[in-house]
């Protein structure tokens, strides 16, 4: 009986996943079209949570949904009337390529060999790692090379987003003015949200050794309310060309690489003393997760659009 | 216990719409967000298939490779509209050349 | 008992989402689907959380839920203001 439950439960999830999906793409109005996918988003959350893959369904609901709906947003209202979505003849050539791909995809899932599994080799070295969450072991020990490029990937988006500014807004107050009315709703959500959220995001971080949780959601959350906090208009967003900004973005990549050539001094080039290793990680993970948080903020929020900010 | 197979091929059929979401529109917001719905599913599948096998946890290494494929996709996707916001504003629409003289 | 109060609790939580939904389909401009929206489905929620909050083991877990609801409760209250500020200022039905 719970076992039927559960599978009804999963079937739904499924069917809910893939329609919220296809919606997304498919509804005519565009801002329709992101709402749709910060829902699908969410759903497939809770599709993680199913799967066990708790650290994956946080950073889906905080990145996946979150930070990319706000970025659709943000991109939605600064673009010109959206145009038609082409219907009729034009819709078959793109039919038949995605029937095509989805039933090979799902014939390969079908047909994929009994897997063997990297969880045993995982929890056959976690001992060494420094720390209980197997995910976070793989992220900043096993395959930190992996995270090391994947942060200095965020620093990468972040100046190729700010490149796209215009000449004479350069050197401003980055995204769009914020006009929060004083004193309203916004304005005063602005002020009560963020220290639940820091506290939430320092939770993360801190939680990211032994339970789901890790710098990457961590710094996702601080971005989050980093953004609430200029939206609301309780402060203002730093101008681009603040030293301290930046020194904050580098940081991490800075402390992650410098230890990876401590490791190489010893031998192995981001290799960690399991004696060590618990401490370094957390040092990486500490830094890394405020370089996280406002590469991410500054890269959601858009690069200097507005001349006047220029002090 | 939940069997991951569905989610496997939930995330065949996430991809194949992305995919024609990807084909189909022009206006290059939409295409950018039919390319985060193929990357989700592409990321469902492959941790539907980390969770099959007799071991029933998730696999943590293709915990960790979704994870890092997520924050890549945010990157990605945040350069990609910084471009588009950018190119609307030079040329006045959101579509590339070559599809805006498709209009019927 | 506790299970008896979960069922309880959860379906009449899923009867208010219900309405909450139908709500949203029928009503007829954004002002009053967004009373729907926001009233009947924060009661929903409390309902499940207090039909889940039977089923916890701690009262840390119940504090939780706890906070989980006003988090929700809040952001429910502060968007459908800015949703409906906005389309006061557009005009549009």
């Amino acid at each position: 009986m719970m076992a039927l439950a559960e599978t009804g439960f999963d079937l739904v999830l499924c069917a809910m996943i893939a329609t919220t999906a296809l919606l997304a793409i498919g509804v005519r109005d565009q801002f329709g079209a992101v709402v749709l996918f910060v829902v699908y988003s969410v759903f497939l959350g809770l599709g993680w949570l199913r799967l066990g893959a708790l650290d994956i369904a946080l950073a889906e609901v905080a990145l996946g949904a979150g930070l990319t709906g706000l970025l659709l947003f943000g991109a939605h209202a600064r673009l010109p009337a959206s145009v038609p979505v082409p219907s009729g003849r034009a819709v078959w050539p793109a039919a038949c390529a995605a029937g095509g791909s989805g039933l090979a995809l799902g014939w390969a899932f079908l047909t994929l060999p009994e897997p063997v599994g990297l969880q045993e080799a995982v929890a056959a070295n976690l001992g060494t790692s420094g720390v209980e969450n197997p995910v976070t072991a793989v992220l900043l020990n096993f395959r930190s090379w992996d995270t090391l490029i994947e942060s200095i990937v965020l620093l990468a988006a972040l100046i190729g987003v700010w490149s796209v500014a215009r000449d004479d807004a350069w050197g401003g107050q980055p995204g769009l003015r914020q006009h929060a009315r004083h004193g309203g709703v916004l304005a005063n959500f602005g002020r009560l949200l963020p220290p639940i959220g820091f506290m939430i995001g320092v939770y993360l971080f801190w939680a990211g050794s032994s339970k789901p949780g890790g710098a990457f959601q961590a710094g996702t959350v601080l971005a989050a309310v980093a953004l609430v906090v200029f939206m609301g208009g309780a402060m203002r967003p730093p101008l681009v060309t603040a030293r301290w900004l930046r020194l904050v973005c580098v940081a991490g990549p800075a402390v992650f690489l410098a230890v990876g050539l401590t490791g190489a001094a010893s031998g192995v080039f981001l290799g960690l003393r399991p004696d060590l290793a618990k401490p370094l990680i957390l040092a990486i993970e500490a830094v890394l997760t405020f370089s996280i948080a406002a590469s991410l903020a500054l890269s959601v929020i858009g690069p200097p659009e507005d001349p006047e900010d220029h002090v | 216990m939940t069997d991951p197979t569905f989610y496997g091929l939930c995330g065949a059929v996430v991809v194949g719409t992305g995919i024609y979401g990807f084909v189909l529109h022009t206006h290059i917001l939409r295409r950018l967000l039919s390319f985060n719905v193929i990357g989700s599913g592409i990321f469902l599948m492959l941790g539907a298939a980390g969770s099959l096998g007799p071991d029933t946890a998730a696999d943590p290494v293709a915990q960790a490779l979704i994870i890092t494929g997520i924050v890549v996709a945010l990157s990605a996707t945040a350069l990609g509209l910084a471009l588009l916001v950018a190119y609307a504003r030079a040329s006045g629409s959101p579509r590339l050349p070559e599809d805006a003289n498709d209009d019927p | 008992m506790a299970d008896v109060v979960t069922y309880f609790m959860t379906a009449l939580g899923l009867g208010f989402y219900l309405a909450g939904t139908v709500a949203v389909i029928r009503f007829p401009d954004t002002y009053s689907r967004l009373h729907a929206l926001t009233k009947a489905d924060n009661v929903g929620l409390g309902f499940l959380i207090v039909g889940i909050a039977f089923q916890a083991d701690s009262w840390m877990v119940v504090a939780r839920l706890a906070l989980v609801w006003g988090l929700a409760l809040m952001a429910a209250g502060i968007t459908a203001q800015l949703i409906a500020r906005t389309a006061l200022q557009r005009q549009s039905p």
